[in-house]
């Protein structure tokens, strides 16, 4: 094994180029369990830890440019304003420990189907800027997982930022596990009510080989939100809509069986949580739209 | 490889470092540090945890390479970096004084007739310590909250602990130890 120790971004892709089988460790906290377990024995380790870069994050007008190995404590700390939903999902991860190495892009660059920013992310909305020599390119989050801890990167590209968009709305973020920390997700769920484009959007964690979004549920909602001018008169999700919104949900799950849980139990449970996430997302919505309305009535 | 960095103030050499050894082995087994302890291998026990730049991490989870030129607190450090700390923010210490520091916990028998930190002291005074094991991680990480959170509520506790499990104690002393170093900060004041 050799240990690659790039000291700047340049230097981090002509090494992957170089030696596409190389394996970036950046927080560590899923590699180093590999290779401690003796599960892999990558020919080489690419170092990322000296970048400072990749631990930068820039606030924009619609985005945020959150830096791969930001890790999920600064997110906590730092940018629960600007992305609600992705600083609840870090706040769920493991441990105090944990927190204060992994960041974002491992948790993408790893794929899992558990992995707890993903749900987020495809709420809110986000793009991955991957680079190589050959340039940078920006994936659609909807497009990045290709399979079971499979993504869309090509071998010598790494991910230098992930683009999320900005709340413009309430967000939330829902998990399923057997304490509040150091617990592997039995299932996640993200959603974001978008209110400028008047859309809701999701994100399924752990009940699918990839994460997904649930698309004909968020159709579903859209739709009825908009035929009850929801978004204008600001009334309470009637019920039938929460549920039926619920069920299509636990419809686009595609889970398994296995130890933290049957695959009925996931459905179940994502169900549950968009009914939930939808509540209360809705809830803060009203509670704006009244606080600015008398706001406005007072000026 | 060489890896060369700080621990508990000291400088370090380690050589012929395997490229995937964890920085945890390094410090047993390279440095004779045996304080942070090796349980898990994959971060869910906290038993291993260390200051690396002063951030609370699972050392079984650092490459060694990871850590060339940076700084890394174990529990044998512990005590001279409390009183360290100490010094500095009670503003007594002149700056060349603080930069001088070295902590003395570099070895095996460091326990042994040595100064304790606060949050070991209240450890053992609240009776928080059964077989041990889960302790050195615990010291570590419950002396970075109170570092950060002199004030902390039990569920503030509770959280910057979730990452150390203990199968002994049940955690009610462990909470009362970190209760009475708390307060025993906030009377010093």
């Amino acid at each position: 094994m050799d240990f690659l120790r790039p000291a700047s971004w340049e230097e981090a892709l002509a090494a992957k180029a170089e030696h596409p089988t190389a394996v970036p460790i950046a927080g560590g906290t899923d590699v180093m369990v590999e290779i401690n377990f003796d599960h892999r024995r990558p020919e080489y380790l690419l170092d990322l830890n000296r970048i400072g870069d990749l631990y930068e994050w820039e606030v924009g007008d619609d985005s945020v440019r959150l830096g791969a190995s930001v890790p999920y404590t600064k997110i906590m700390e730092h940018l629960r304003a600007e992305l609600p939903g992705l600083a609840l999902a870090s706040h769920t991860v493991a441990s105090p420990q944990i927190r204060n190495r992994g960041g974002v892009g491992g948790n993408l660059g790893t794929a899992s189907p558990a992995g707890d920013a993903h749900p987020a992310l495809l709420a809110a909305g986000a793009e991955v800027e991957a680079a190589s020599v050959r340039g940078t390119r920006l994936i659609p989050i909807d497009d990045f997982y290709t399979g079971v801890k499979r993504n869309a990167l090509a071998p010598d590209e790494l991910i230098r930022a992930i683009r999320i968009k900005k709340a413009d709305g309430p967000q939330q973020y829902s998990k399923v596990g057997t304490r509040n920390a150091m617990v592997i997700a039995v299932c996640a769920f993200g959603l974001a009510l978008h209110p400028g484009t008047r859309t809701v959007r999701t994100g399924i964690g752990s009940a699918a080989p990839t994460p997904v979004r649930a698309r004909t549920a968020e159709d579903f909602l859209n739709a009825a939100l908009d035929e009850g001018g929801f978004w204008d008169n600001g009334k309470i999700i009637t019920p039938s809509v929460a549920k039926q919104f619920a069920d299509l949900c636990a419809a686009a799950c595609n889970p398994i069986d296995d130890i933290r849980g049957t695959a009925n139990y996931r459905r179940h449970a994502v169900g549950v949580m968009a009914r939930r996430t939808l509540t209360w997302t809705w809830e803060s919505y009203r509670g704006t739209r009244r606080a600015a309305c008398q706001n406005g009535g007072a000026a | 490889m060489r890896v060369n960095f700080t621990v508990n103030g000291r400088p370090q050499e380690a050589d012929d470092v395997w490229e995937g050894e964890s920085l945890l082995y390094v410090l047993r087994e390279r440095l004779g540090l045996p304080g942070s302890k090796n349980a898990c291998e994959q971060g869910e026990c906290g038993s291993c945890t260390v200051r690396l730049d002063g951030v609370p991490v699972c050392s079984c989870l650092v490459a060694a390479g990871q850590v060339q030129d940076r700084d890394v607190v174990t529990v044998e450090g512990l005590a001279d970096y409390a009183k360290q700390r100490d010094r500095v923010t009670s503003g007594g210490t002149a700056l060349d004084e603080a930069r001088q520091w070295a902590a003395r916990g570099t070895d095996s028998q460091t326990g042994e007739g040595g100064e304790l930190s606060p949050i070991q002291r209240a450890f053992i005074d609240a009776g928080a310590v059964q077989c041990g094991f889960c302790t050195p991680g615990l010291l570590v990480a419950a002396d970075e909250m109170l570092e950060r959170n002199p004030d902390p509520s039990d569920a503030d506790i509770r959280e910057a602990l979730s990452g150390n499990l203990c199968r002994c104690t049940g955690y009610e002393k462990i909470m009362d130890a970190v209760r009475l170093a708390a307060a025993r900060q906030g009377e010093e004041v």
